[in-house]
């Protein structure tokens, strides 16, 4: 099958310093594969790669079969790619609802509608509503982003990404700043995520927990460099992962 | 939209028509009638002003060059070829500044903070030392007198109702923006424009739009004006006209739809009722803004709105 995501010989440096060495991978359509590494291994660097929000200094992104390597972030978004970020964004003076019905908006292109009400636009607030009970926020629809707990913002995050209709979704550490609790919550609910949007899903994160539990496929990145890729049977028993990463507590 | 959102809005328009419509009937004099001309335009003005400042963030201190630009296309046309050409001259200084909006405008968006404030002022400045210096053509600090609007128009009365519809239009179309899908990814791009690009959306070409149509009503504001005071002159371009609109939106409230509106109206009324007074009437809009700024900052519109907010909220945890 032909992959959905394929980086060849990707590579980055800021001045003197290489934060994506040669990185190549390919990523199966319908899977969900993990990046972990130490900090500043490169990791969100990577996915403003893909994204088109930085251009790498050499290599090849292909994106289900086309060079996306020169594209802009608006045009890579709109052939299917979405993602979630690190430190959370969303638009904090909307509301839940308008967070996730403006991606609605704009994945069925009615954004450049300016005389007719946001609240005529029934399909979109459908849908909106839809996303909204995947990630569970649909009883605090009506409250503006930023009054909500940071958990809760984190999911938004997610659910405006999920508005977009993807078919390949980038999370950058979905599950940081949570507590334990909600890290599980979060962890099961990326796993229904994936299966009932039938996403191809990549995601970075430090809690090794949901690693090792949700993803099918584990990339590491060290120093811009791709260490080690395989399940994470393999990546948890390779040695030179355990030096650089993991240490000996994960066996 | 829903039922009680649109019949709000029909008792508000309502409302409006009814306190501005009846003001040629209770006048005492004309100037009555001038100065209700003046909360009407300026109103709009602001109102315009703040889809840019207000709904997208971005600041532009350089306004007045669309506001000037509309009233002198109708003072040089009157003058040079008469009264008969007021209507088309108008729509000229607004075919004008829709040109004129997209050239400047693809160069200033293309900073944003500060940087943009700056740029759209030095444009402003600009086209004031043009008018000021082009003695021949544009009069200089002279200006335009006699500007008179011909047929019907002459009537004061039915100018003051001419400038009623145009500017209940005006303002139905921008609060038709505000709420449209168009108005919210505009409200995005103030609070993340980041994100607003990882939907799949331009912010610039955003910007630009709203630039171009914020800066249209600035123009039709200048061209009514021209047709109030039957003169105009280069301060219309002038970096204070610019600065007067930012201090209506502050003092009403950028954060709410008709907040400019009311500040416009508040304004003009103290410059009316203490420039009567005291020639000193800066100092008192002075202080005002001062006392807003630090302990109003949502503005007039936005504090008397949180009350009533807050009111509400006691009320249902006492009942």
């Amino acid at each position: 099958m032909e992959p959905v995501l394929e980086l060849r010989n990707v590579t980055k440096s800021f001045g003197g310093l290489r934060v994506t060495a040669d990185v190549s991978f390919s990523v199966a359509p319908g899977s969900i594969s993990a990046i972990i590494g130490p900090n500043g291994a490169g990791k969100t660097t990577l996915f403003n790669q893909i994204t088109g929000y930085l251009k790498p200094d050499g290599g090849k992104i292909l994106f289900q079969g086309k060079d996306i390597t020169n594209l802009s972030t608006r045009e890579i978004v709109t052939l299917g790619m979405a993602r979630a970020f690190q430190v959370t964004s969303f638009f904090p003076e909307e509301t839940v609802l308008d967070n996730v019905r403006v991606a609605c908006l704009s994945q069925m292109n009615k954004t450049r509608n300016l005389l007719k009400s946001v609240s005529v636009f029934n399909e979109a607030t459908d849908q909106a509503f839809k996303i909204l009970e995947s990630i569970g926020l649909q009883n605090v629809a009506d409250r503006a982003g930023f009054e909500l707990a940071h958990g809760d913002q984190k999911l938004l995050d997610i659910g405006i990404a999920l508005a977009l209709q993807p078919k390949a979704l980038l999370l950058d550490e979905p599950t940081s700043g949570m507590s334990p609790e909600e890290r599980l919550l979060t962890r099961n609910l990326i796993k229904r995520l994936w299966k009932e949007f039938s996403l191809t899903l990549i995601f970075i994160e430090h809690d090794m927990d949901t690693v090792f539990g949700i993803a099918q496929t584990v990339r590491v990145l060290q120093m811009g460099r791709l260490l080690a890729e395989g399940s994470p049977e393999e990546i948890r028993r390779n040695p030179e992962v355990i030096t650089a990463y993991l240490g000996e507590e994960v066996l | 939209m829903n039922q009680s959102s649109g019949a709000r809005e029909i008792i508000l328009l309502g409302l409006f028509l009814l306190v501005f419509g009846s003001v040629p009937f209770i006048k005492q004099s004309d100037y009555h009638l001038m100065l209700a001309n003046h909360v009407l335009i300026w109103g709009m003005f602001a109102v315009a002003f703040n889809m840019l400042f207000g709904v997208t963030g971005m600041l532009s201190f350089g306004q007045a060059l669309y506001y000037g630009l509309g009233a002198y296309s109708v003072g040089l046309v009157v003058k040079n070829y008469g009264s008969a050409m007021f209507l088309p001259a108008l729509g000229l200084g607004l075919v004008l500044t829709i040109v004129i909006s997209i050239l400047v405008g693809l160069l200033v968006i293309r900073l944003s903070g500060v940087y943009f404030t700056v740029l759209t002022l030095a444009f402003g400045q600009l086209a004031w030392q043009i008018t000021f210096r082009w003695y021949r053509f544009t009069g200089g600090d002279d200006g335009i007198q006699g500007i008179m609007p011909s047929g019907l128009l002459e009537n004061h009365t039915v100018y003051y109702y001419f400038t009623l519809a145009l500017v209940v239009v005006s303002i139905w179309f921008l609060w038709r923006v505000a709420n449209s899908p168009m108005g919210l990814v505009l409200r995005c791009i103030r609070q993340n424009p980041e994100r607003v690009r990882f939907l799949g959306r331009r912010v610039r070409r955003n910007q630009l739009r709203i630039y171009v149509i914020s800066s249209f009503f600035a123009a039709l504001a200048g061209g009514l004006m021209a047709g109030v005071t039957n003169s105009i002159h280069p301060d219309m371009f002038y970096w204070t006209s610019s600065g007067e609109v930012i201090l209506m939106a502050v003092l009403g409230g950028i954060g709410q739809f008709f907040g400019p509106f009311i500040g416009a109206t508040v304004i003009i009324v103290i410059q009316d009722v203490v420039g009567a007074r005291t020639e000193y009437w800066s100092l008192i809009i002075g202080i005002i803004m001062m006392i807003m700024v630090l302990g109003m900052p949502k503005g007039l519109v936005g504090e008397i709105r949180g009350l009533m907010a807050r009111y509400a909220a006691g009320k249902v945890n006492r009942g």
